[in-house]
């Protein structure tokens, strides 16, 4: 059924579709108005789950480390200085192999303090071991959702998953959207049945402190389910095609990107004013084409390998910066090419930061750089594009 | 009886926490599930492959163990599993420190969660470090004795108090040298609905720094010189006090442990040996402790 619908309410909706046994949540802008809506649906009798809330976004994603040690399927939400709150308990749940599902709506990180949209947060998380989705529009975060957490729970991974949308862009904007079937939701998603769990019939003990004899074996161990888990990204979303008749790719997604010279890579809502530019510059004859991370955790190296093999040129753009060295998706997609024979320049371009809007003006700005830096014409390989000097 | 904290593990032979730890388990029973925060209880008793837990346990964090033990909560009676005894059983840093966000969360939310805080007034685990729990006048690692210092110069937290003022239904205080005791208040905080509080006074070998056969004696001294009363609070009234015959001079529990060695030799020593009986006294009028 396609309703108008505010990003936040749909994605509660796809929640609620998800049976989630344990919430927990603790309020930040722009994540209110998923867990409101939530809050809302228990109380209209529609959801049936165990609500919590907490004292602390550290509180709300502790509560659910010791709920799915119980078996339970858990959600919470959060964003920005939240999410760096939980800082402690992303590493820990991780490790302890828990399958939570979380959305990011994300947002800039302080100081200074910003409410508004970048994707510093959920970026600086990149190596706590959960996988991270990147949503384009509404419809794939509503997607992303059960998709999440058939990743997260597959017996083969069991690793938390980040479905990561553009706070305000995403969460606040009314769009027409598919909101999920149960029945569909139901036959696509299996209930969660955990092999072990806190269980008085069968004590175990979970968390245990491992000395330098082991240590590296558990850390090799969930790399190496983040590794597997880039084609259960690839099954979870075609599965979802199959019931829903939406795809979005699986770990990347393209566009005009057969003959693109200048490939723009990028994540999250700035996809959708990209897709406009090409389809402008395209008409121009600009062969300009787009290739959209999905899956930012794992890396998809090999999918960026092949699908930017052919480019004479890399532009990657990005709402987060790493301070001291270059961007964060910047500085992975240079290391995954590095020891390929591709040798295009790569050129790295922060913008949008504190939700600062991208506009049409500044991808083309953008493209023109590159298309400079393809003829050979020397540009500083890293800038902020949307910089303001005359404030400096 | 079964056995429901196993030999083997690696606690420091005289302390009391493993003690008090089997203690608490005798009265809880096999029915039960524990989370602990990070601390000598977490290392000593799971050092992967092996563990001490006779009982489902977990351990995330250092200060998020009432948090944890709030989503085993609402899990188990998600799963209609709710005969189940939930416990945290953790030191004082964890507790009255950097948990105490945690502990306070879980407390309002008003969870069937029993915390139980094995006492040994510092940071054990991390070599003797001062915590809010470390009484006045204690030398420690990070509030060492020295020329121009007479130890830690902040008095107790009242963590008890603290809970009451939650009201958390069931608070009580406890001591590995009453055993009977404990375990009653154990099971009284088990058929008591909602949260509860247990602090259990519980030496610690290298950070108190005495003989190790001692340990029970020195909780008992604790007591009797009145500086540990043994109290209840049920719906935020004082409900029982553990009356003492002939109440000790502190000195005698003092003179005893290596933390207070300083008090005795340093000329300023009487002094604040007057101040701690002082402490000790305000607690003889506050509880009622002597007849």
């Amino acid at each position: 059924m396609m309703k108008i619908i505010e990003g936040s309410h749909a994605v509660a909706h796809a929640v609620m579709c998800c049976r989630p046994d344990v919430i927990s949540a603790y309020p930040i802008t722009p994540q209110t108005h998923i867990v409101e809506h939530l809050s809302q649906l228990v109380a209209d009798g529609k959801l049936n789950t165990e609500f919590l809330t907490v004292d602390s976004e550290f509180s709300a994603l502790s509560s659910l480390v010791g709920a799915s040690v119980v078996g339970a399927r858990c959600y919470s939400s959060t964003t920005s200085q939240g999410l760096a709150l939980m800082w402690e308990v992303l590493y820990n749940s991780s490790g302890l192999r828990l399958p939570l599902v979380m959305t990011v709506a994300n947002r800039a990180l302080g100081a200074p303090l910003n409410i508004w949209n970048d994707q510093q947060d959920s970026v600086g998380a990149r190596d706590s071991g959960w996988i991270q989705l990147y949503a384009e529009n509404v419809q794939e975060a509503v997607d992303m959702t059960p998709q999440a957490y058939k990743i997260a729970e597959d017996p083969d991974i069991l690793l938390p998953v980040m479905v990561c949308m553009d706070g305000f862009i995403l969460t606040h904007v009314y769009e027409p959207v598919y909101l999920l079937e149960q029945d569909k939701v139901d036959s696509y998603l299996p209930p969660y049945r955990p092999a072990v769990v806190l269980d008085t019939a069968n004590p175990k003990t979970f968390g245990a402190f491992v000395d330098p004899s082991k240590f590296t074996e558990y850390r090799y161990m969930q790399w190496d389910a983040q590794i597997r888990a880039k084609q259960k990204i690839v099954d979870a979303a075609l599965d979802f095609q199959k019931i829903f008749g939406r795809y979005y790719g699986g770990l990347i997604d393209t566009y005009h990107a057969e003959d693109a010279e200048i490939m723009i890579v990028t994540m999250g809502s700035v996809i959708g004013t990209i897709r406009d530019c090409i389809d402008s510059m395209r008409a121009e004859g600009i062969k300009v084409g787009l290739t959209k991370i999905r899956s930012y955790r794992p890396f998809p190296a090999e999918a960026l390998q092949k699908a930017l093999k052919d480019a004479s040129v890399i532009a990657v753009i990005e709402k987060d910066t790493t301070v001291g060295n270059q961007s964060a998706l910047l500085t992975d997609l240079k290391a995954a090419l590095y020891n390929s024979k591709l040798r295009m320049p790569v050129l790295g371009f922060t913008a949008g930061l504190g939700g600062r809007d991208i506009t049409v003006t500044d991808i083309r700005k953008m493209v023109e750089i590159s298309s400079r830096a393809k003829d050979g014409v020397a540009e500083s390989d890293y800038q902020f594009l949307d910089l303001k000097k005359e404030l400096l | 009886m079964q056995n429901l904290f196993a030999p083997g593990h690696r606690a420091c032979a005289g302390c009391a926490m493993p003690t008090t730890v089997k203690l608490i388990l005798d009265a809880a029973g096999p029915n039960t599930v524990v989370a602990s925060p990070t601390g000598c209880l977490e290392v000593v008793s799971t050092p992967y492959p092996e563990s001490a837990w006779m009982v489902p346990w977990v351990h995330s964090l250092f200060e998020n163990a009432s948090a944890v033990a709030s989503g085993i909560e609402v899990a188990l009676k998600r799963f209609g599993k709710t005969d189940i005894n939930i416990l945290v059983i953790g030191g004082d840093g964890s507790t009255l420190d950097i948990g105490m966000g945690c502990i306070s969360g879980m407390f309002d939310r008003g969870h069937n969660v029993k915390y139980i805080c094995y006492d040994n007034e510092a940071y054990m685990n991390t070599g003797v470090q001062r915590s809010s729990s470390t009484p006045y006048g204690t030398s420690t690692s990070t509030t060492p004795s020295g020329k121009a210092s007479f130890g830690n110069p902040r008095p107790k937290k009242d963590m008890p108090a603290i809970a009451v003022a939650h009201k958390v239904p069931y608070v009580a205080t406890a001591s590995v040298a009453y055993p009977v005791d404990l375990r009653n208040k154990v099971k009284k905080a088990i058929a008591t609905p909602g949260p509860a509080y247990l602090q259990v006074n519980a030496p610690c070998i290298t950070g108190w720094n005495f003989e190790a056969g001692n340990t029970v004696e020195l909780s008992r001294l604790s007591v009797e010189t009145c500086l540990w009363p043994l109290y209840e609070y049920i719906n935020g009234e004082l409900a029982s006090v553990k009356k003492i015959r002939s109440k000790k001079p502190v000195e005698e529990y003092l003179k005893v442990q290596g933390r207070y060695r300083h008090l005795f030799k340093s000329p300023d020593g009487a002094e604040l040996i007057r101040k701690i009986q002082a402490i000790a006294d305000a607690n003889v009028k506050k509880f009622g402790l002597v007849d």
